[in-house]
């Protein structure tokens, strides 16, 4: 297979099935989730389930004083990744232009050098995550593999996309190959692994608020 | 190229050649320090490569058009006959070219033939063109099918030369679903030097300079991983192109007409291929270094590379996908959100069950 070979295959029939992976995958575990139900809650309604789950998604998704004090360096590092991560996605011209050609819809890009600081922050705010994850003890006992695939499977598109734009080590057509099929293979493991909580956590957030919502309280 | 004049010029070396036709010594080695920038050798190289040609014989050279269109021919046929490059190709003694040689028929197989055995293992064989191998009769030369006349010369040849990308990877022919068989000279001949020179067609002096190297070391250039001179396709488009500061900048053309376009910015969104297409067009450039695609407008197609008519669409960025995914997407979500159904309704299925088929356990039963 030639490195132009390679790229045609990630650019047609790769990018197919993993589109086909992640967007199935992502429907049915989602809809496995909404369809194991809930017992009806047979107290009368004090409050509205839907405004306490909108406010919860919104509240959780700010650090409390407390919790900042205790993890400061999780919630730091780990905003700094998702913001950079999810800017250099969706704001990449050429990312867009892929959007565009798949959903039909466009919109503004960021600057491409903008873009190369943020994938560069988002890398190594990645590895310092790692590298805390890897030598604090308690945190060491709670990763398991998954964690690290989750890991491995973020800061891959990262670094190969960085390495595309940069042209860094490999002729051009393999490294643009390479990034591709990174990010295909994120999006075929997508649904199994930890990252599925890019769509769960706004339903869990959201269910939580709405647990208090119904009794009236605060969450 | 008629047999009388071949063999009036055999004998005289290169510089006798260049000095009858009343080229100065001067614009010789002008030639030469060229040449030499061009495919990236130390200023002290000049001498060797000026000595080396002056004492060259005119090798014989066999050129053999296969499934292509004569833009090879073309393109090196305007490599501006006024200058010294054309002249020294003038002076390789081309015994065989069907579009250039006087003689037809018979006579120009016989030229072919006569010329494999004078030099046998000595000869420079030229290619442009795809070799069919569905059928042997989509190509034929004389009654004689393209993959055994290509067989039959490369046996004396010194070096084979693929030109143009159909030779080199297949080009046009071969693209989806390719309906001759189509391969490369690459796939066929395993047993001789071969050196790609693709591009559809490839720039004049990319032809000449690889002739210039052999010529001087009387062995083929460095080539890169798919058979290239890394003289002239060591860097790519991307790299080498003028508009590269706005690829940076992320400022784009968004079509062929707007402000963008007119202001010279990059051209990655209406399909260029620079990136990922190694050639010598943004440094060399086309008609005698006036412009090349980019510079008149238009996106890059990467031509020299292999299945550059496969890409899904010359005006489809690179960072596109080439097939429909948004259907297949549409698809997927309707079977996905069918299959969620059914799993989640098997899964209640399961807990009513469970509920049904509960039983508590009392404390004599514990008992027991």
């Amino acid at each position: 297979m030639s490195e132009i070979e390679f790229l045609d295959w990630v650019r047609g029939p790769g990018f197919q099935i993993a589109a086909v992976i992640f967007v199935a995958g992502v429907i049915i575990r989602i809809l496995e989730i909404l369809m194991l139900g809930r017992k009806k809650n047979l107290a009368e309604a004090r409050g509205s389930e839907m405004l306490g789950g909108l406010r919860t998604i919104v509240t959780r998704s700010m650090h409390d004083k407390a919790t900042f004090q205790r993890s400061a360096f999780t919630i730091v590092s780990g905003y700094i990744f998702h913001t950079g991560l999810l800017l250099s996605i969706f704001f990449f011209a050429p990312h867009i232009l892929m959007f565009k050609e798949v959903f039909g819809l466009s919109w503004p890009s960021l600057p491409t050098p903008v873009i190369d600081a943020l994938a560069v922050i988002s890398i190594i705010a990645l590895l310092t995550i790692i590298a805390r994850r890897m030598s604090n003890k308690v945190m060491r006992f709670l990763n398991t593999p998954g964690d690290y695939l989750a890991w491995l499977l973020t800061i891959t598109p990262l670094v190969t996309g960085y390495m595309a734009f940069h042209r860094i080590g490999l002729p051009a057509p393999t490294l643009l190959a390479i990034h591709i099929l990174s990010v295909e293979i994120l999006l075929v493991l997508f649904p199994f692994t930890k990252l599925m909580h890019a769509f769960t956590l706004f339903m869990a957030r959201w269910y939580n608020g709405a647990i208090s919502g119904y009794r009236g309280v605060a969450s | 190229m008629s047999d009388r004049k071949n063999t009036a010029q055999a004998d005289l070396t290169l510089g006798e050649v260049l000095r009858k036709r009343g080229i100065s010594r001067r614009s010789f080695l002008k030639f030469c320090a060229a040449t030499a920038s061009m495919m990236a050798m130390p200023p002290s190289m000049v001498p060797a490569i000026a000595a080396a040609l002056e004492k060259a014989r005119r090798p014989s050279v066999i050129w053999l058009s296969f499934q292509e269109c004569t833009g090879c021919t073309e393109s090196l046929t305007r490599s501006h006959s006024t200058t010294i490059e054309s002249l020294i190709f003038d002076h390789i003694s081309l015994d065989y070219h069907h579009t250039l040689q006087a003689a037809a028929g018979t006579h120009a197989e016989a030229a072919r033939i006569a010329s494999m055995e004078e030099n046998f293992g000595k000869y420079l064989l030229i290619v442009d063109g795809s070799i069919p191998m569905g059928n042997p009769g989509y190509s034929t030369i004389a009654g004689v099918s393209n993959h055994d006349m290509l067989m039959e010369t490369a046996k004396g040849a010194a070096a084979v030369i693929a030109v143009g990308t159909c030779a080199a990877y297949g080009g046009i022919p071969h693209a989806d679903p390719n309906p001759t068989g189509a391969v490369s000279v690459g796939d066929l001949i395993k047993d001789k030097p071969i050196i790609n020179v693709p591009g559809c067609p490839p720039i004049p002096v990319v032809i000449t300079g690889v002739l210039t190297h052999f010529l001087t070391f009387g062995e083929l250039p460095e080539l890169d991983h798919i058979g290239r001179p890394m003289a002239f396709y060591g860097k790519s488009i991307h790299d080498r192109c003028y508009r590269r500061p706005f690829y940076d900048k992320g400022l784009f053309a968004e079509t062929f007409d707007d402000e963008g376009a007119k202001k010279g910015w990059c051209l990655y969104k209406l399909g260029c291929k620079g990136p990922t297409t190694y050639n010598a067009c943004a440094t060399t450039k086309w008609n005698d270094g006036t412009s090349f695609p980019i510079e008149a407008g238009h996106p890059c197609l990467g031509c020299s590379e292999p299945d550059f008519w496969d890409g899904g669409g010359f005006y489809k960025a690179l960072s596109m996908p080439t097939e429909n995914i948004t259907q297949n997407i549409i698809y997927a979500a309707a079977g996905a959100a069918a299959a969620g159904v059914a799993v989640g309704a098997l899964n209640r299925a399961k807990k009513s069950k469970a509920q049904a088929t509960h039983q508590k356990v009392k404390l004599e039963d514990l008992n027991k």
